[in-house]
């Protein structure tokens, strides 16, 4: 015969049922605020979503006719510049700490340091820097305060922001690509830069590429440097040159948000929108890199 | 023999071809390598950069105000002329210890259900949904955070301010609730399988299992999950900006209007600040003591997470 459970067994199984179900509720509560986010978003942004809205200038007052033509403009054009910056910078210094430098030396323990701690230092310090090296370098390479702060000012700040990211990110790719991959090439008789650019490059490419991708998803996002740097808060022509004002898309959604008519904030969503649906678009490009390398593998 | 010398001869010629080939490509090797340590040097230049920067202009800054009245003072207006940085302090902390109440406990509880009780289905379609919190960008939070929590917090308690520390600090919890969960995930499933069946082995129940055997034993990884999210939430600007207001009130009320470090570097730096002029050191001033506190939380967490892997690797 089995003896009943003692009080003291019912209790333990009782806390431990409880605990169940607060685990699985914590879950449920996550992605319900995933799914209260989204819909808020979308709730207030689709309505006034059009074809007129992308293609036309923000307006003083006039949040009727407005649009987002000069920060998507804006946004591209820091986008690509901040990506040529970014990519062949980090993926040389990436290189060079996991292939060039095999034997562990302090300096490259240094560098790997400085690396961690680069990419937890918050954004807006990566602003302040822009605001006193890159401001002041432009301002006197065109002798006017105004193209100091333009677009390279804006691109260079944030790839400096990428860059931690960037070097982490190829790292990891170039350490998962076999050491039979290198041997093999090196017993070839290829020197150590042709087995990277050859052999180890490309059987790490997908990693990095969607790294880079994931990095750019984040910088496309950023705001808080690019105000610092001074991008502009009515921007009404579009960008012809590496040092004309700009306006970025997220940077647009803060200065609408922060307005206080309504039809500000209702252009604010529509164009939060917008940026949701190019977030999602950039993070599927890499998702799909990585599922058809997981494929090939 | 004339045929056979000169078959030495182009013999000797093609090693020499070859040999230049080879110092061609040596040298090669080297300017890449050179390249690609500059490369790697930037990073040490960047941080180089930064503290010489802050450093420099906040000397300029603290010439003019005394450190004393910096860290005690209880009104910021640097206008006016008052540099009391401790309603800067007030607004960072609460934002910070609002958003830690908020992802901290959620954070842990969902590592605990990631790596304990999710099935691994479940999990693949729960680890991504979240890691689109982490994505994104903080000003949608910021807009979240006036447009939707401030409404509810204000029918809740009507003394809330339009712009008010309770809402950035919620919406800051959310965007690191990601963070701290996935971090944990992993500290919690690299506790080794034995330890947790020993534990069964002697009749405890799951709970007991997770709360007394797992969780100790990732408590270093855990902890470390925990800095950098207060971490990251020290440093958030745009939806705290949004959300928290620019009035750098001296208060610990959750429901008033607020000005965190952040919030003053990108309220400042917004007008065109003049260079070497008290508003455009004062920036930095801040910025230094953001990049230091951070700094020293991220190390520290670093610290942890090595303590952690080099215990059960």
């Amino acid at each position: 015969m089995i003896a009943a459970p003692s009080p003291n067994l019912r209790r333990r199984k009782l806390v431990d049922r409880l605990f169940t179900i607060l685990a699985y509720s914590a879950a449920v509560i996550g992605v319900a605020l995933l799914l209260i986010l989204l819909s808020k978003l979308f709730a207030d942004g689709l309505p006034r979503l059009s074809g007129r809205f992308l293609t036309s200038m923000p307006k003083q007052t006039n949040f009727a006719k407005a649009g987002i033509l000069s920060a998507i403009i804006g946004s591209v054009w820091v986008m690509v510049l901040t990506f040529l910056f970014a990519v062949p910078i980090g993926v040389g210094a990436a290189v060079y700490l996991q292939e060039f430098q095999t034997k562990k030396s302090r300096f490259t323990g240094l560098i790997q340091v400085n690396i961690n701690n680069l990419s937890g230092v918050p954004s807006i310090v990566y602003g302040m820097l822009g605001l006193a090296i890159f401001v002041p370098l432009f301002t006197a390479l065109t002798r006017d305060p105004l193209q100091g702060r333009g677009i390279i000012t804006g691109a260079l700040t944030m790839s400096l922001l990428i860059l931690p990211m960037i070097i982490l990110v190829t790292q990891e790719s170039l350490k998962s690509v076999p050491k039979s991959f290198r041997e093999g090439s090196l017993s070839m008789g290829a020197t150590n830069w042709q087995t990277i650019r050859k052999v180890v490059l490309p059987a790490a490419s997908p990693g990095i590429l969607t790294g880079i991708i994931l990095a750019m998803g984040r910088a496309v996002g950023e705001t808080a440097p690019l105000i610092v740097v001074g991008a502009a808060s009515l921007v009404t022509f579009l960008p012809r040159g590496l040092t004309d004002g700009y306006m970025v898309l997220p940077l647009q959604i803060y200065d609408w948000s922060s307005r206080p008519q309504a039809g500000f904030h209702q252009l604010a969503a529509s164009a939060i929108v917008v940026l949701i649906v190019a977030l999602v678009a950039i993070n599927s490009i890499a998702i799909t890199i990585r599922a058809r390398s997981r494929h090939q593998v | 023999m004339a045929q056979r010398a000169g078959s030495l001869g182009s013999e000797t010629a093609r090693r020499s071809i070859l040999r230049s080939r080879l110092n061609a490509h040596q040298a090669w090797e080297r300017i890449v390598k050179g390249i690609c340590f500059l490369c790697a040097f930037l990073s040490i230049a960047t941080t180089i950069g930064i503290v010489v920067i802050l450093v420099s202009q906040a000397q300029g800054f603290f010439q003019n105000v005394s450190v004393w009245e910096f860290l005690t003072g209880r009104v910021w207006e640097p206008i006016a002329g008052h540099f009391g940085f401790l309603p800067l302090v007030c607004g960072t902390l609460l934002i910070t210890v609002g958003a830690g109440l908020v992802s901290l406990p959620l954070g842990l509880l969902i590592g605990i259900f990631l790596a304990e009780y999710a099935r691994p289905p479940v999990r693949k379609i729960l680890k991504p949904a979240l890691e689109l919190l982490a994505g994104i960008p903080t000003v949608v939070y910021g807009y979240f955070a006036l447009f939707f929590v401030t409404p509810i917090l204000q029918r809740v308690i009507p003394s809330t301010e339009a712009f008010n520390a309770a809402s950035g600090a919620i919406v800051v919890g959310i965007m690191t609730l990601p963070l701290v969960s996935s971090l944990c995930e992993d500290a919690l499933a690299a506790v080794p399988k034995a330890l947790r069946e020993g534990a069964y082995g002697l009749g405890a129940t799951k709970f007991e299992v997770v709360s007394k055997v797992v969780v100790p034993s990732a408590m270093s990884g855990v902890m470390a999950s925990f800095i950098l999210a207060l971490s990251r939430a020290i440093g958030e600007t745009m939806a705290v900006t949004l959300a928290s207001g620019s009035t750098p009130n001296f208060t610990l009320n959750p429901t008033q209007a607020v000005m965190t470090m952040t919030a003053y570097i990108v309220n400042t730096s917004r007008g065109d600040v003049e260079r070497g002029s008290t508003a455009y050191q004062t920036i930095f001033a801040v910025g230094l003591t953001l990049f230091i506190t951070t700094l020293l939380m991220n190390l520290l967490a670093q610290r942890l997470i090595r303590k952690f892997g080099s215990r059960y690797s």
